[in-house]
């Protein structure tokens, strides 16, 4: 658990940050979400004293961030950022296991842990492990970037806008490559972004900051239901918000009894994505599959209903 | 800044005194000379060395720039890639020869007097800012580079309008690196009788007269840094419109 | 005479293939093989019956012919671009190979040869003292600029203070650097008790040395500098991200990094040092310098060339050894994907 209590950081006496509190529980994802600006990659920066704070205190499973060396600190927590930050001068394998070697673990254990993250993040260790940073794509750079912050096990993990440079389609896979890796070894992560389709999409729980401050803390379907002040509520985007509420949901949540026509959609197609099926194939409902076994249909109205009910 | 002006002034001043008046650092120099011996050079007016010392600078520089340039527009065009690899290599190792030596060998085959320092000056000279030029106009942006092509300018156009205004700061720091090399060693052009401020330097130290020495090198030392901290204000002054940022180190 | 001048036609001949460079090469080597056999064969040809006292030495065009024959060998190696392997073996070849043309005394009937006879000991010092002043001062700069190119590299102020005073330094016209260098070393020799025992005085090798020193300081500096600072901000981000220390991170990210810009400055300074080194003979330092200048004031040709010419391959041979090890050191191997 990470606990931040009351934490500033004033440069020439404004505050970046002003007095944050939070706490993040163990094996979730905390994104931490705002404009250009609003002092979210200062807090993040915070946590693995990268930036120390002016005043406040950071506890990791209770040990207070400041008792600790920078660099010993450091070492217990994983960092992740954009643009990745390989060392071009070390192979894939090397770069992996930078923090193992800072953290003095013996070969073996650290070349297994190599193979082991590389399987994880479906790269195939051979192929992989003596390459050089130079010479992958940018999506498979982005992976070893993680594997190397998730190398020694960390206690938590920080990202700050890590899929930044990718394009859309590398990115939605990088994003579905997290959630999967996170549920496995179920890490603790703490991800920077500026965009709150990421945030919604990615977060236990999502943070919304604006001008230093943190102004709403939540699930996301608490951000979009009841956004705390007029910034979050624009940062949801206004007319899309019935969108933004049925991407939140799977389908399994309002499905009946009954059959429909046509193609089938999996029970974890979230209600948007049902919702443009429906439209597009000119349909008001379509057949749910659970593992290949019907379960049922979801009609257009319940959709409708869902989105309107909320209100 | 303020500063910076400041002690350009004051360094302007004093070089100007030590060339149209020595008498008044006689003081100065004193101490340095041998008992008795003379302590301001006298053998020739410290003016005219100073204006045929740059003179031959400016001459060999300025043929210099010419030929360079022209030399790196020739091999950047299309027509004249295939020269572009050899000429690399020849100012790459073109550089390696000390101006010294360039100095010593031009004697054999051109005799004493101005004569071969010029060449020297000259040929040294073509090697920094042809390497520059080269630089200059082949690493131009490429997004300008097709918007230039895209608004129907014609090569020779481009050339004029786009191409030689953007490698210019470029360009110019070679002249720069051309210039201090040119003014060093047209002093040693003195031990092959040119006329310039090495000829005070020389004479000290074949009479073992350091005020001489001092009073020579001092003059020498000035010229060079300020015209040095001109170009290095002039190309400041040209980044700082293209909206690039000058170097902070400035070889 | 024909051998040589048919290998001459021939190289020149094939040296101008442009489609086929190895051929270009062979070409060039050819034909300097023909100009040296032309040389070796025609000075003790031209000597006979000529007297004690004649001389030999060979005209522009020999000079001429090899700088176009040098000109195509190194044109002919740009396109080849060879591996820094194949080029070290090369540069072993052509040294073995004037090593032997040297040893084998078939030229030492031209005038500089004779001359180099006549003063053997003499110029086995002047080598000495060339190569100690040129790499003396490069491992004194290095042991001081390295270091202070570390500081910099930390701390802002001081590298915005200091880089503009060394590259003022390195303005100073050689000459003028020299003779200030003298009454400042001359003074510090009579006022430090036991400076002048270790040879501290303002004339010879003490001024030469430092001045040399100081030369070498901007190089060496900026080049750290500019080394260090090239590791990508992120990967630096990332290395502070992950917990390394300040001096973990200098040694595991930012020095193999920077290592070959880093050795670009000790290029810079080696090749500059040793065309430098040639002004202390003016002030009685010693080296090479001293041939020339004595050369130059005697109007003699032969000994102008014998200070010149082993300045010149100094410096080449240094450059192209430096070129070969900065290609080594680059930190990612260069093979595509």
């Amino acid at each position: 658990m990470i606990e931040i209590e009351q934490i500033t950081k004033l440069y020439d006496g404004l505050p970046a940050v002003d007095s944050v509190s939070m706490t993040v529980d163990t094996a979730t994802i905390t994104v931490i979400v705002g404009t250009s600006g609003s002092g979210k990659t200062t807090l993040l920066r915070m946590i693995n004293r990268l930036v120390e704070p002016s005043s406040g205190e950071v506890r990791i499973n209770g040990t207070p961030t400041g008792t600790l060396a920078k660099h010993v600190l450091r070492r217990r927590i994983g960092y992740a950022i954009q643009g990745h930050g390989l060392f071009p001068h070390y192979t894939v394998a090397r770069n992996i296991a930078a923090v193992p070697e800072l953290l003095g673990w013996p070969k073996e254990k650290i070349n297994a842990r190599v193979d082991e993250l590389l399987d994880l993040f479906s790269m195939e260790p051979e192929q992989f492990r003596d390459r050089y940073p130079a010479e992958l794509s940018g999506g498979q750079q982005q992976r070893v970037g993680v594997a190397r912050a998730l190398a020694s096990r960390p206690d938590l993990l920080l990202m700050d806008e890590p899929f930044g440079a990718l394009d859309p389609i590398i990115r939605a896979r990088a994003q579905e490559d997290l959630r999967r890796i996170q549920q496995a070894l179920g890490s603790t992560i703490m991800l920077v972004t500026h965009d709150m389709e990421e945030a919604m999409h990615l977060g236990d729980r999502v943070a919304v900051m604006d001008e230093g401050r943190l102004v709403q803390h939540g699930t996301p379907a608490e951000i979009v239901l009841r956004p705390a002040t007029d910034f979050v509520a624009e940062m949801v985007g206004g007319v899309e918000r019935p969108l933004r509420l049925l991407s939140l949901i799977p389908v399994s949540e309002i499905v009946e009894e009954g059959s429909a026509e046509g193609d089938a959609l999996a029970a974890d197609t979230s209600l948007r994505d049902a919702l443009s099926t429906c439209l597009w194939s000119g349909r008001d409902a379509v057949p749910v599959v659970q593992d290949g076994v019907p379960m049922g249909r979801v009609t257009l109205d319940a959709i409708r209903a869902q989105a309107k009910g909320q209100r | 800044m303020k500063r910076g002006t400041l002690l350009r002034v004051a360094l302007g001043t004093v070089l100007l005194a030590l060339v149209l008046r020595p008498a008044w650092f006689a003081w100065v120099f004193a101490p340095f000379a041998p008992e008795g011996g003379p302590i301001i050079y006298e053998r020739a007016s410290l003016l005219s060395l100073s204006l045929s010392h740059l003179g031959l600078v400016a001459l060999a520089s300025t043929a210099a720039t010419l030929v360079a340039v022209t030399l790196a527009i020739l091999v950047t065009r299309p027509a004249g890639a295939a020269f572009l690899p050899l000429s690399r290599t020849i100012t790459n190792m073109g550089q390696t020869f000390p101006p010294v030596a360039v100095l010593a060998l031009a004697v054999p085959s051109l005799g004493f007097g101005s004569g071969p320092t010029l060449v020297a000056l000259f040929l040294y000279g073509l090697l920094p800012i042809f390497e520059n030029a080269i630089t200059g106009l082949s690493t131009l942006p490429p997004a300008t580079m097709e918007a230039a092509r895209g608004i129907g300018l014609s090569r020779r156009q481009r050339l004029v309008r786009v191409e030689l205004p953007l490698a210019l700061p470029v360009i110019l720091t070679g002249i720069r690196l051309s210039v201090v090399i040119a003014l060093g060693t047209a002093t040693i052009g003195s031990t092959v009788a040119a006329r310039t401020l090495g000829e005070v330097i020389i004479a000290g130290l074949l009479t073992n007269n350091t005020a001489y020495v001092l009073q020579g090198g001092l003059i020498v030392g000035l010229f060079a840094v300020l015209i040095y901290d001109a170009m290095v204000q002039v190309e400041a002054f040209l980044f700082r419109r293209l909206g690039g940022q000058p170097s902070e180190t400035s070889e | 005479m024909v051998p040589g001048m048919v290998a001459l036609a021939a190289g020149l001949v094939l040296g101008l293939q442009l489609a086929w460079p190895w051929l270009r090469l062979a070409g060039a080597a050819l034909g300097l093989a023909g100009l040296v056999w032309l040389v070796s064969q025609g000075a003790p040809a031209l000597l006979v019956g000529a007297g004690d006292y004649a001389r030999v030495s060979p005209g522009a065009g020999f000079w001429c012919l090899l700088v176009v024959l040098a000109l195509l060998m190194a044109d002919a190696l740009s396109n080849l671009s060879p591996g820094p392997f194949t080029r070290a073996g090369l540069l072993a070849v052509v040294l073995a190979l004037l090593a032997l043309l040297l040893q084998s005394g078939v030229l030492s009937d031209l005038s500089i040869m004779q001359e180099y006879a006549s003063r053997q000991d003499a110029f086995r010092d002047a080598t000495l003292r060339h190569l100690g002043l040129a790499f003396g001062s490069l491992a004194t700069a290095a042991a001081i600029g390295l270091p202070l190119g570390i500081v910099c590299h930390r701390r802002a102020g001081l590298r915005r203070a200091l880089l503009p005073i060394l590259s003022f330094m390195q303005t100073i016209p050689s000459l003028a650097m020299f003779g200030i260098m003298i009454p400042l070393l001359g003074w510090v020799g009579d006022a430090v008790p036991g400076a002048k025992a270790i040879g501290i005085a303002g004339i010879g090798f003490a001024p030469a040395f430092l001045a040399l020193v100081l030369y070498s300081l901007l190089p060496v500096v900026a080049n750290m500098i500019a080394g260090l600072q090239s590791t990508p901000p992120a990967a630096r981000e990332a290395a502070r991200g992950m917990g390394m220390t300040e001096w973990q991170r200098l040694i595991r990210v930012e020095l193999p990094l920077g290592l070959p810009v880093i050795l670009a400055g000790l290029r810079i300074v080696l090749v500059q040092n040793i065309g430098l080194a040639v002004i202390a003979g003016l002030i009685g330092g010693g080296g090479f310098g001293t041939f020339v200048f004595q050369g130059l004031n005697q109007t003699a040709t032969d000994l102008i060339l014998l200070g010149a010419l082993p300045t010149v391959a100094l410096a080449l041979v240094s450059a192209i050894v430096m070129d070969i090890l900065v290609e080594l050191t680059r930190p990612i191997p260069e093979h595509t994907p």
